[in-house]
């Protein structure tokens, strides 16, 4: 039976804004939970609003429903709806038609709101603090930054919340992760993110909602909030969220889809009241303390797969993964290294800004800081792929794409691009590349390509060294 | 979808154990993103000699005459097994099947079963085997939803199917008409979160 939910009780901020949002329960696991914002993207949803029409049912609440087209457009200039992907051009004309006959908002190709989903939807204020909000993307965690239970979903859910507005799910488990302290010099969220992932594991955060906190998290920006929580599907959890603060307010204050007067007043109260109880009950808890995270890199298959820059790759014997020695030594063959391998040493192909992860603004100012007035190593091939064409417009606004440009990067429209291969652009088969996205799997960047994930300034310096160096590295010379 | 009340028909053995949707469905066969033209590719690497020419194997036992339009399939543990691809229970349902008794199912199988007007019927190893036996003698099987038994030459098997499922294939109900039969109840929920939070409604 499902706990009926003691409201009374202490509670976590999660259970909060989940009871808020119970319209019944359903059966012995599931309860039926309101949603109140659906994100789709070209590459599932035009599908799932054409199957929906299709079996002739309508979509409920349409103006809460948005579409981006992110996942396979090209992100050269002057990009039509032709892809590289094969097929891809039908997926984006599909989500087109779908969303003009259901009525969705979609930002199109050619929309200065298209970006990232991810992105876009808290520059369009889309996201708020309290709501439900899915997508099917597991990413979606991303924007549990705002202090909204944000989660992704397959697509057959996505269907499910366009016709009923609601999903049938169960409650999930709750783990805090606490973290202390002032960060040390050229430290990111990235590489906090990366330090938890390497500490708890991949499957560390099974099916939890994990709760940020502490006086670091605090302290870290939303552009950084929203790249702390991205990672929490690498954690195999169910979402991350942080707190409402004021820094959520004012990021959100004005924003297209934001309420504005009497209703900002009144929403941003209720915001502000929204955190865990001081004596709320979390199934797992971890507490971290700031100084001890350097910037970090991965070195293998999995983002457990980390380590700080200037350590060595470890031993089996050392490392306490949950998978045994066969998928150790596949990650090492596969990557082309050994136990022990310093991989300050090797020489990279490639480095990649972008990505729902780094790609925001805050990120593109951090790394054009570093590569202003140097150039990229001979044989490096460097992209950077703006979150969103809001952030590529503010960029080019601030003069970063020419810093970008000047230092050997190729400028691109925004994507998720290289981020993911779906059979559209990719790296090349045994090429190393520092790549600021969140997931070094095999061939996720191109058919056997050696991604290693790290956070904008490393990717900025190591473009720079040829080989990876944090930023604190380049600037020492080492 | 058709409601599921009761069925009689033969049923056809096809005792295996841990049949994978590869084996009901190969992937060579999903060629369309259409959820019909499967039931032509069901047990395709079985059912016929020749892939390309599609002569069919007399030895295969969904292709023997006394089967024809058999609406029931007994088979072994674990049926369902492998990816999740819900084109096996496209095509399964699409050939005419509306029950599977088996002594039990892979889960994400079985969910996608009682989604697409499938009955998944788990019986004990001993009642499946005895059902196998009656199938291969040609006997006709009666599948009741209303008292969960089915019945063949006399004898009854209960079994039991938790609520939802049942009505679902009693009703012919996927999970998003099920849902919307509490439309009333999640129409009054919206009203009454637009009072209270009204900035969620743009
Ligand atoms: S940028 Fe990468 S991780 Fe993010 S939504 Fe796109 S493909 Fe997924």
């Amino acid at each position: 039976m499902i706990q009926s939910p003691d409201q009374t009780g202490p509670r976590t901020l999660a259970q909060k804004i989940w009871d808020e949002h119970v319209v019944v329960p359903v059966n012995e696991e599931s309860e039926l939970l309101a949603i109140d914002r659906l994100l789709l993207h070209e590459r599932t949803g035009g599908v799932a609003l054409k199957s929906l029409r299709e079996k002739g049912r309508d979509v409920m609440a349409p103006s809460m429903v948005f579409a981006t087209m992110d996942h396979i457009v090209d992100t050269f200039p002057n990009r039509t709806d032709d892809t590289l992907m094969p097929t891809g051009k039908a997926f984006l004309q599909t989500l087109r038609d779908e969303a003009v006959r259901s009525g969705i908002t979609l930002f199109d190709l050619d929309d200065p709101r298209q970006g990232i989903v991810h992105v876009v939807s808290p520059e369009q204020g889309i996201v708020m603090p309290g709501a439900t909000l899915v997508c099917p993307d597991s990413h979606t965690c991303t924007q549990g930054a705002f202090g909204a239970l944000a989660w992704g979903i397959g697509s057959t859910e996505a269907e499910h919340v366009l016709a009923t507005a609601t999903l049938r799910v169960k409650r999930p488990q709750n783990m805090r992760i606490t973290i202390d302290g002032t960060l040390s010099n050229g430290v990111t969220a990235k590489d906090i993110a990366l330090y938890i992932i390497r500490k708890l594991g991949a499957a560390g955060a099974k099916g939890h909602i994990i709760e940020f906190s502490g006086d670091t998290v605090r302290a870290l920006d939303m552009e950084a909030r929203m790249t702390l929580c991205n990672m929490a599907t690498e954690l195999s959890a169910f979402t991350a969220i942080i707190a409402p603060d004021h820094k959520v307010l004012t990021y959100l204050k004005g924003r297209p889809f934001a309420p504005d007067g009497a209703l900002w007043e009144q929403a941003s109260a209720y915001w502000l009241t929204l955190k865990s109880d001081d004596d709320a009950v979390f199934d797992a808890s971890y507490q971290l303390q700031a100084s001890e995270i350097n910037p970090m890199v991965s070195w293998g298959n999995s983002p457990q797969h980390a380590i700080a820059i200037g350590e060595k790759v470890p031993e089996f014997e050392t490392l306490d993964l949950g998978d045994g020695r066969a998928t150790y030594d596949r990650a090492l063959e596969y990557m082309g290294l050994e136990a022990t391998s310093d991989l300050g040493q090797l020489p990279i192909d490639g480095a990649f800004i972008g990505s729902c992860t780094n790609s925001r603004i805050s990120d593109l100012r951090r790394a054009a800081a570093i590569l202003k007035g140097r150039t990229v190593a001979p044989g490096v091939r460097a992209i950077c792929v703006p979150g969103s064409t809001q952030v590529k417009l503010e960029a080019e606004a601030e003069g970063l794409d020419k810093v970008f440009r000047d230092a050997g990067f190729e400028w691109r429209e925004s994507g998720c691009s290289m981020c993911f291969f779906a059979g559209g652009e990719s790296f090349g088969p045994g090429e190393r590349v520092i790549s600021s996205t969140n997931r070094n799997f095999e061939s996720r960047q191109g058919f056997k390509t050696r991604t290693h994930i790290a956070s904008p300034e490393t990717v900025a310096a190591s473009a720079i060294a040829g080989r990876i160096v944090s930023s604190v590295g380049l600037e020492n010379g080492a | 979808m058709k409601p599921l009340i009761r069925i009689s028909s033969r049923a056809v053995p096809l005792m295996r154990e841990n049949i994978d949707t590869d084996a009901i469905i190969p992937s060579r066969e999903m060629r369309s993103v259409s959820k019909s033209g499967l039931a032509d590719g069901l047990f395709a690497g079985w059912r016929y000699l020749d892939q390309k020419s599609r002569e069919p194997d007399p030895d295969f036992v969904l292709n023997q005459r006394r089967y024809s339009g058999a609406k029931i399939l007994v088979s072994g543990n674990n049926f369902g097994c492998g990816s999740s691809r819900e084109h096996a229970v496209w095509a399964l349902a699409e050939y005419g099947f509306r029950a599977i008794i088996a002594p039990s199912f892979a889960p994400i199988f079985r969910g996608n079963c009682i989604q697409n007007g499938i009955a998944p019927v788990v019986l004990d190893a001993e009642d499946v085997r005895d059902l196998a036996i009656q199938a291969e003698a040609g006997r006709e099987f009666a599948l009741d939803m209303n008292l969960m038994t089915v019945t063949v030459g006399g004898r009854v098997y209960a079994f039991s199917i938790e609520d939802e499922a049942r009505t679902m294939l009693m009703e012919a109900l996927d999970l998003i008409e099920l849902t919307r039969k509490s439309i009333r109840v999640i129409e009054a929920f919206r009203a009454e979160q637009k009072r209270r939070r009204p900035w969620l409604y743009v």
